[in-house]
């Protein structure tokens, strides 16, 4: 049976794991590779690396430390930031990453997600989008949250899965960073609209959120950051607490 | 040593780097006569088939492929090549496995792509018993059908081949380059291969 994800994330700043808590403050958690392996060794199912700020000159400093991080880690991983080209992608698939997510770049223009689609195929695309809740409508944010853009996050979402992207990851500002619960209404309305994977993020807080995330929200896997980082919550004791609620998890 | 066969896939860096925690020392090729001398060869393949395919028949690689008398793995993409036809934009493969390719059809409102970490039950030796109902990494939209060269079957939306072997090829559906633990047990069997 098809399994649902664990995803821990790792902001990526200098060449460090950072943490933003409403993508404000930021904390050093350590080493990349180093987190990356002892994710995959404690039975994480992927991993995503941020490169949170990304420019185009620490591109190339990106491109090295996705190859260690690739070298020394078994399971698949995402790696994102600043992604706005079919240039900026090859050098990090060649370096070893499986996925690469994209965000504003996509929104600023769609036809990214084409391109970077027939450059390396859909599996490769992870279209990550960050929304927040504007009078009753989900309204697309792009510049780590705090830009409101003219999109809407069912059609974008919709959008983004015609345009060939493999997968959705879905933040929700109004959660993230609040340790209250993912945003379990969109995530549900999300998953009985695409046909495509759909990771929930923000708002991670104990096991139970992600109990929900699976069970109300649908999610095909959940994200999380400082929650892991910090050692509050182990990916062992999350599967096993999943587990005995019958979510279908890899031990 | 071992060969992988070096062409358009994505994943290629990823076996390389798979092999290295292996400790096993290999080249990455494109030159028919290296292909041709290693102890075995990999096959790897993330992408399109028949973009590939064309890649593969411009260097004349699917004949080498074809010809080859040591152990051959092929992983994903590289899986479904071995077969004889892709539904896959109607691709003519190279014909090891007679065995058509095809799309997923959902049948609970299952996703396609098939993607993330299923179970696995093998059915001839090289995946190791050991193996029952272990877990591997999984990212594809087509399948090959269970049938007598099956050695793994995992299901989604039915139960399909997750792994092959006939004479002296091994394919597998998953990426065994990605799948922790499970994976590297499967690649060692592999390499254990004569």
């Amino acid at each position: 049976m098809l399994t649902k994800r664990i995803i821990p994330c790792l902001d990526i700043k200098d060449g460090r794991t950072v943490k933003g808590v409403n993508f404000v403050n930021i904390r050093d958690a350590g080493d990349p590779v180093e987190l990356g392996a002892s994710y995959a060794s404690q039975g994480a199912d992927e991993l995503v690396f941020l490169d949170i700020a990304a420019t185009t000159e620490n591109r190339k400093t990106f491109a090295t430390l996705v190859r260690e991080i690739a070298r020394h880690v078994n399971i698949p991983f995402t790696v994102g930031g600043g992604i706005s080209s079919v240039a900026d992608v090859a050098p990090l698939l060649e370096a070893g990453a499986d996925k690469v997510s994209i965000n504003s770049a996509a929104v600023r223009n769609p036809q990214l997600i084409d391109e970077l689609v027939k450059a390396f195929g859909s599996q490769f695309v992870v279209l990550a989008i960050d929304a927040r809740k504007l009078i009753n409508q989900w309204i697309v944010h792009t510049h780590g949250g705090s830009k409101p853009t003219d999109k809407k996050l069912f059609s974008w979402a919709r959008e983004g899965q015609e345009r060939g992207a493999g997968e959705i990851l879905f933040t929700s500002m109004d959660h993230d960073g609040t340790r209250q619960g993912f945003a379990t209404d969109p995530l549900a309305k999300l998953n009985e609209l695409l046909q495509i994977p759909v990771i929930a993020s923000g708002g991670a807080g104990t096991k139970e959120h992600f109990l929900h995330a699976f069970t109300l929200g649908k999610a095909d896997a959940a994200l999380a950051a400082s929650l892991f980082h910090f050692g509050e919550l182990s990916v062992p004791d999350l599967k096993s607490y999943l587990k005995n609620y019958n979510i279908p998890v890899r031990t | 040593m071992i060969s992988v066969i070096k062409y358009n896939a994505g994943n290629i860096r990823s076996v390389a780097f798979a092999l290295e925690r292996l400790d096993v020392p290999f080249i990455i090729t494109d030159n028919a006569e290296e292909i041709r001398k290693a102890d075995k060869v990999i096959f790897p393949g993330v992408g399109e088939a028949s973009t590939t395919m064309r890649y593969l028949k411009d260097k004349k690689l699917d004949l080498v492929i074809k010809d080859l008398k040591q152990p051959v793995l092929g992983i994903c993409l590289g899986m479904q090549l071995l077969c004889t036809y892709s539904e896959e934009n109607d691709t003519p493969c190279i014909g090891i496995f007679d065995q058509t390719v095809k799309r997923f059809q959902p049948r609970n409102n299952e996703k396609v792509p098939h993607m993330g970490w299923n179970s696995l039950t093998p059915t001839q030796s090289w995946i190791p018993d050991s193996l029952s109902g272990a877990f591997v990494y999984f990212v594809h939209s087509y399948y090959v059908p269970a049938n007598a060269a099956t050695a793994a079957i995992t299901d989604y939306t039915l139960p399909f081949s997750a792994a092959l072997k006939k004479d002296n090829f091994y394919a597998v559906q998953f990426h065994p380059e990605k799948s922790a633990k499970a994976g590297e047990k499967i690649l060692t069997s592999f390499l254990n291969q004569h």
